[in-house]
């Protein structure tokens, strides 16, 4: 019986299929016969979650009691491992990822179907069925060229084991949460696809998306932000971006979606930029499934790349094609009617939306030139080439200085008046003199750091004397709550600068041969090698490292990086697991490179000043995005009661 | 003036400007273009002194030094046609193998060997990176029993 279970989640999949084709059905073809399709849509748009979740349930199941007669589980799971990555094994690999990928996909319908009844009937519907054409397209992407449930012709003893990578509490987490925002931005783009087909774009539509997009932008952030700190400690480096394809897959939507939350801002508040909020939404979610595209279909060779089956490639490429080809149309052929009825002033709020937007739409598209350039070039045969760091730090660095400048001053602004520039001025240059007394306190030479020092006062110092200036005038009341979020927001993003200037300008590496008993000197810190021992985990042996860390004479921590090696990696290639002090004013790093002599390694010792403010950066920013939601969410129930 | 006049000298002003930014950055991207090539092209072209570019190939078998007391490194890679001496200094990543590809980021010497940068070798162990494959002098079934052999 148990064994059947892979049979039944197969049949969810094929009932959760039937009824996305009811969805879509219902719109376009049953209410010709008389149908009453609104109930059914309704209907159909909440099953498909259910159905899905119980397929999804069965395959965990079935990882959980070792089921090797399934073709998916035998190449990433084993026997041996613990129970933890037997579930996060169901989306390590290609099959069960996409499986995920569904589930989520139509867990965000799920959500918009309950709570979606305030639209208009007419666009709700059309919306609903646009949703379930892109849940059906990647259930037949699923079910035919990437089915998770299918069987092994004999089954094997014990399963291959999931690839040692990514046994990890990072790993566990990082694709979920970036695919809730990949997918998340599917709402997103079929709203902007439903305003295309309706030639309108109300106010009020607005306010709706807004907790959504940033919902998703959330997720997305959260997604990133993890999966660059699983890099930064499992890979064994020590960096935190690397600007390798497979990051910027995931940065593009990421860059593309700020651009759009703040164009929605100025379409729900001013009732402008209509036309540009839907291309921003449409360009977002092609984004997101462009890097589905790179990263799924082997093009890129990583970690995240499967088995390169170029059936898969092309469907998700076709999918890609139609989605982004109808969308694009339907936009060209509707735009003009969707007007904005409001213009506005060359120096104005307005105006600086505007340059952010563009700024973003830039920084966008130079990652997207320096992704895909070298693919195409390689795809022609023209010349094998590749883009580095250098690259990005000499286009996409300089497009966001003025971007974070903006970042302090437009919310200090006011829409009616432009009367504050002379403020913005005196607060200038008050904010220089403060940069300039840290400098010289801290006596910075590196001028990477002064303009990061100078980035994050600017930020800060800006928003806090506009908060204090207006708690004064104002009751803390709706100004408050609706600025709330963008204010952490904001200073999210100026600690992430504060941290990624000054770990990229003062980090210490040292890589070394070191005997035990050595010892090195790295900043205020002395690390002591004392010695290296066996100890060995459920699933794998390992050599442990002993590094006493000493400042002023005393301990303050030991470090025991280590070398893996899993009992189920066959070719004996060994795993680096980095030792790590984290601190929020420094990281102290240690990793093991190999064995040179019967007692010397050779040694990674890392000094990462401030490296924490990048992740914690990022999580502020969500923290805002979430109190924004909240207090929308608030609003707009106080105005539907009254 | 007139408003008209205005604008178009704004509109003048922001093409002009976006036209010597487009011309930057096509210059910023010429420039940081990191070419590949093979041990046999190398020795067919010239390169500007301190160019850095990729090479790649098979690590030849047995020819991985260490040193003992530095972390310098040396090896010859080889496209089945022609090898060339890689030096190193630094931690090998954990996929580097004898008789296995590599991507290597770098410049020539004047003495002919290659200085590396950086050493490439993904996350995957039975993974051949396709430049390498690619620019082999071999087919893929000589080359799989080539480094049979080689590995033996």
């Amino acid at each position: 019986m148990i064994n059947e279970l892979s049979y039944i989640g197969y049949f969810f999949l094929i009932l959760a299929m039937l009824n996305s084709f009811l969805l879509i059905s219902s719109k376009t073809i049953l209410y010709k016969i008389n149908i009453n399709t609104a109930g059914l849509i309704s209907l159909t748009s909440r099953m498909h979650f259910p159905i899905l979740l119980l397929s999804f349930l069965c395959l965990i199941y079935s990882f959980l009691i070792d089921d090797f007669s399934v073709k998916y589980i035998s190449d990433n799971s084993n026997s041996a491992l613990p129970y933890f990555y037997k579930v996060s094994a169901v989306w390590a690999g290609h099959e069960g990822s996409m499986l995920l990928w569904c589930l989520i996909l139509s867990f965000w319908m799920f959500l918009v179907s309950k709570s979606s009844e305030s639209l208009d009937k007419e666009f709700r519907e059309n919306f609903l069925s646009i949703m379930g054409f892109l849940n059906f397209g990647f259930l037949l992407f699923l079910i035919f060229t990437s089915d998770p449930f299918e069987k092994n012709l004999s089954v094997p003893i014990d399963g291959r084991d999931l690839n040692p990578l990514l046994q990890d509490f990072g790993l566990i987490v990082h694709p979920p949460m970036l695919y809730m925002g990949y997918v998340g931005l599917s709402v997103v783009f079929s709203f902007a696809v439903t305003c295309c087909i309706h030639k309108e774009f109300k106010k009020e539509w607005a306010t709706w998306l807004r907790p959504w997009l940033l919902l998703s932008w959330s997720f997305l952030t959260l997604g990133i932000a993890l999966g660059s700190w699983w890099a930064y400690y499992e890979l064994g480096w020590g960096g935190w971006w690397f600007w390798d394809p497979v990051e910027n897959a995931s940065f593009m939507p990421w860059l593309m979606s700020t651009a759009l939350v703040h164009s929605l801002i100025m379409t729900e508040q001013k009732n402008i930029f209509k036309n540009w909020t839907i291309l921003l939404a449409i360009f977002a979610f092609s984004l997101s499934l462009l890097g589905t595209f790179l990263v799924r279909s082997g093009i890129l060779v990583s970690v995240h790349s499967f088995a390169n089956d170029p059936t898969r490639g092309i469907f998700i490429l076709i999918f890609l094609g139609l989605i982004i080809g109808v969308s694009l149309l339907l936009y060209s052929l509707n735009a003009d009617k969707i007007k904005d009825n409001q213009s506005f002033d060359l120096i104005s709020k307005e105006s600086f939306f505007l340059i952010n937007n563009i700024l973003l739409v830039t920084a966008t598209f130079t990652v997207l030139l320096g992704t895909i350039y070298p693919l195409i070039l390689d795809i022609f045969g023209l010349e094998k080439i590749s883009v580095g760091t250098p690259y990005y730090n000499l286009t996409f660095l300089p497009i966001m200085i003025p971007l974070i400048i903006l970042a302090g001053v437009i919310p200090t602004l006011r829409f009616d008046n432009n009367s504050n520039l002379k403020n913005i001025a005196i607060n200038f240059i008050f904010i220089a003199l403060t940069s300039l007394v840290f400098i010289l306190i801290f006596s910075i030479i590196n001028l990477y750091v002064m303009l990061g020092l100078f980035l994050f006062f600017w930020i800060t110092i800006n928003l806090f004397i506009h908060l204090f200036k207006n708690l004064s005038w104002m009751h803390i009341g709706n100004r408050f709550k609706q600025n709330i979020g963008m204010y952490f927001a904001h200073i999210g993003l100026a600690i992430f600068t504060l941290g990624a200037t000054i770990v990229e300008s003062n980090k210490i590496e040292k890589e070394l041969i070191m005997k035990t008993g050595d010892t090195i000197k790295v900043n205020k810190y002395t690390f002591e090698f004392e010695k290296f021992f066996r100890e060995d985990g459920p699933n794998y042996e390992s050599l442990k490292g002993k590094f006493n860390v000493f400042k002023d004479g005393k301990l303050i921590s030991v470090l025991n990086p280590e070398k893996r090696l899993y009992f189920s990696n066959q070719s004996g290639m060994p795993m680096t697991e980095a030792g790590i002090q984290p601190g929020l004013s420094r990281d102290l790093y240690v990793s093991l490179g190999n064995l040179v002599d019967d007692n010397s390694w050779s040694v990674r010792i890392y000094y990462k000043p401030l490296v924490r403010l990048v992740w914690l950066g990022a999580l502020i920013m969500v923290l805002g995005a979430l109190l924004s939601i909240y207090f929308q969410i608030n609003r707009n129930k106080k105005r539907r009661t009254t | 003036m007139k408003k008209r006049t205005i604008r178009i000298y704004y509109v003048l002003i922001i093409s002009f400007l976006l036209v010597i930014l487009f011309f930057l950055f096509i210059k910023i991207f010429n420039e940081n273009l990191l070419f590949y090539r093979s041990p046999s092209e190398i020795s067919q072209t010239e390169f500007p002194p301190g160019y850095v570019f990729r090479i790649g190939g098979v690590v030849v078998n047995n020819s991985l030094i260490i040193s003992k007391k530095t972390t310098d490194i040396q090896f010859y890679i080889t496209d089945f046609e022609k090898k060339i001496l890689v030096k190193y200094s630094g931690i090998l990543p954990d996929l580097f193998r004898e008789g296995q590809g590599v991507v290597i980021r770098g410049k020539l010497l004047s003495d002919g060997s290659f200085l590396a940068e950086e050493v490439l070798a993904k996350h995957d162990e039975t993974y051949m990176p396709p430049e390498v494959s690619e620019s082999l002098k071999i087919n893929k079934k000589q080359l799989e029993e080539t480094s049979k052999s080689i590995v033996k």
